[in-house]
């Protein structure tokens, strides 16, 4: 096959409801593979919703239905029938507050690689050392490789996250407000992590504050009320955004 | 004098008064028993089985009910730890219908609350339905069903409180549902899973009315689990209703076997949770 990206993102007709409450709306977007897109729009309109739709996260409640397709590569991901586990595993996600899980550093990035292959201990560890390096943690927890993860300052426990989650060789990963629970400079690390890694992964980034979108974003989607208001390249919807809502989003006028 | 500084002493006060209650029973308790136990604990006490009218204040030791106490109470613990952990996974979310969740609970909640007088004369009636006598066995059945409930509450809301972003996060990385409770939110809750088998443990060797009629009274070791065993509170309670002195002051030293029993599972138990919470998230 000659397609070369692979990450690539498309809703058609996507509906979320929780109940008789609709919290995505008809939503036809198609986010660009290996690029960084952002997620922005006014607190409450669905934008976590519809990021953790893409790794079926939202199916553990049970009582939300979703309607329409996601393909992810082409492929509905939304088929019944499919291993939810290996679309999860192409998708890795960064949550607002870091959740490392109970156990040491060393441990929380091998955790992924060990569910998912068989391989011997030197590997894996070249294997997590490498992610802990592409991370940009590396150097700070090196000679404290199996000390608690929870023992970390919540931007080191963010960055291991990452780790974690780029370590099941995801395509795409999915980011939840990173940013929102760091200090600043953890904030700038996060983001400068992101703009590297967008290289090599689709990264999608729901964020509020939309300072941080025109920093890192190619490509914008807004969200108002459950619906895609515009949805575009970075540069146009910033500079040049169509519809007197987006507009008036960018000015501070609705927020 | 302001009324809010006086509402504040008198709530001060009213708190004091209420530890106090607490550690000068505990102090009293322990003070008792030591002093009356001590005076007749001997090296034959904890090595010897009774012999010839023990009751009776003749020689011989509570081996028996000891021996017999970590029979009951070991056995019964490891099942009702077993049973629990499935019923308290099973209660969660991830698994079931909160609906369905909740009336177990309430299920468990009441069997918690039920006196431990009645599941043994429940498991007495089966016994007897079964044709079979006091055992040991019929003892562990009991004392199984005793502590259930509350290995499998205190499992249950420790287990409810691992937040739900560490769930999802496992899931994310690809973890099925088995993966994230076995390897994740085990992990996370097992200080909590430990302090739940810890309780029932001990709520197990210290209760004397499932096994009275359950596991019945001998003066030998059990060598099979149909066998009839005396425990350390029924061992207790048959010694303070002699009429001798002596042999009251003997059912001191018994209880403070028990005693000391019971501080080893506490103190083991301290350096579990502290050992297994070291890498949990706070």
């Amino acid at each position: 096959m000659s397609k070369k990206l692979i990450g690539e993102i498309e809703t058609q007709n996507l509906n979320i409801c929780y109940g008789k409450h609709c919290i995505i709306k008809n939503v036809n977007i198609k986010i660009p593979a290996r690029q960084l897109t952002a997620i922005i729009g006014p607190s409450g309109c669905g934008k976590t919703t519809l990021l953790k739709s893409f790794n079926r996260l939202l199916e553990i409640r049970d009582d939300v239905k979703i309607s329409g397709k996601i393909l992810v590569d082409g492929n509905n991901i939304l088929r019944s029938g499919l291993n939810v586990s290996d679309i999860r595993k192409k998708m890795g996600l960064l949550s607002q507050k870091p959740y490392p899980l109970p156990m040491s550093i060393y441990e929380n990035v091998a955790y992924g690689i060990r569910i998912h292959n068989h391989i011997d201990s030197k590997k894996l560890e070249n294997a997590v050392n490498n992610c802990l390096q592409e991370a940009g943690i590396w150097n700070e927890i090196r000679d404290r490789l199996h000390d608690p993860a929870s023992g970390l300052s919540l931007g080191q426990q963010q960055r291991l996250c990452l780790a974690r989650a780029i370590a099941v060789q995801p395509e795409v990963l999915l980011c939840d407000e990173p940013t929102s629970a760091l200090d600043p400079i953890s904030a700038q690390q996060i983001e400068k992590l992101l703009l590297k890694l967008k290289k090599e992964y689709t990264v999608v980034l729901v964020t509020h504050t939309l300072r941080q979108a025109k920093r890192v974003a190619d490509y914008v989607i807004f969200l108002y009320f459950g619906e895609v208001i515009e949805h575009g390249p970075a540069d146009k919807v910033f500079n040049n955004p169509k519809h007197p809502r987006t507009k008036a989003y960018m000015q501070g006028e609705i927020s | 004098m302001n009324k809010r500084i006086l509402e504040e002493k008198i709530f001060k006060i009213l708190m004091y008064v209420s530890i106090l209650i607490v550690l000068g029973s505990l102090f009293i308790i322990i003070s008792l028993v030591v002093a009356n136990g001590a005076t007749s604990l001997s090296i034959e006490m904890i090595t010897q089985t009774p012999t010839g009218g023990y009751y009776l204040g003749k020689s011989g030791g509570i081996l028996n009910a000891i021996i017999g106490s970590l029979f009951l109470a070991l056995p019964a613990t490891g099942l009702a730890f077993i049973i629990s952990l499935g019923i308290a996974i099973y209660l969660q979310r991830d698994f079931t219908n909160p609906s369905i969740s909740s009336f177990i609970r309430l299920s468990l909640d009441i069997l918690w609350g039920i006196p431990s007088i009645i599941y043994g004369v429940f498991c007495l009636s089966i016994m007897m339905f079964l044709g079979l006598g006091a055992s040991l066995l019929a003892g562990i059945i009991a004392l199984t069903l005793l502590e259930i409930p509350i290995i499998t509450r205190s499992m249950d809301e420790s287990i409810k409180m691992v937040p739900n972003g560490l769930k999802e996060t496992a899931y994310s990385l690809g973890s099925t549902k088995f993966e994230t409770a076995y390897k994740v939110v085990r992990k996370q809750a097992m200080p909590g899973i430990l302090a739940g088998v810890l309780l029932g443990l001990g709520r197990g060797i210290g209760d004397a009315a499932s096994i009275l009629f359950t596991a019945g009274f001998t003066d030998n070791i059990p060598t099979s689990v149909f066998d009839s065993t005396a425990a350390l509170p029924t061992m207790i309670f048959h010694l303070f209703s002699s009429p001798i002195p002596g042999v009251r002051q003997k059912a001191y030293a018994a209880a403070l076997i028990l005693l000391v029993i019971v501080l080893c599972i506490s103190i083991i138990s301290r350096f579990l949770l502290r050992k297994s919470s070291k890498f949990i998230l706070k």
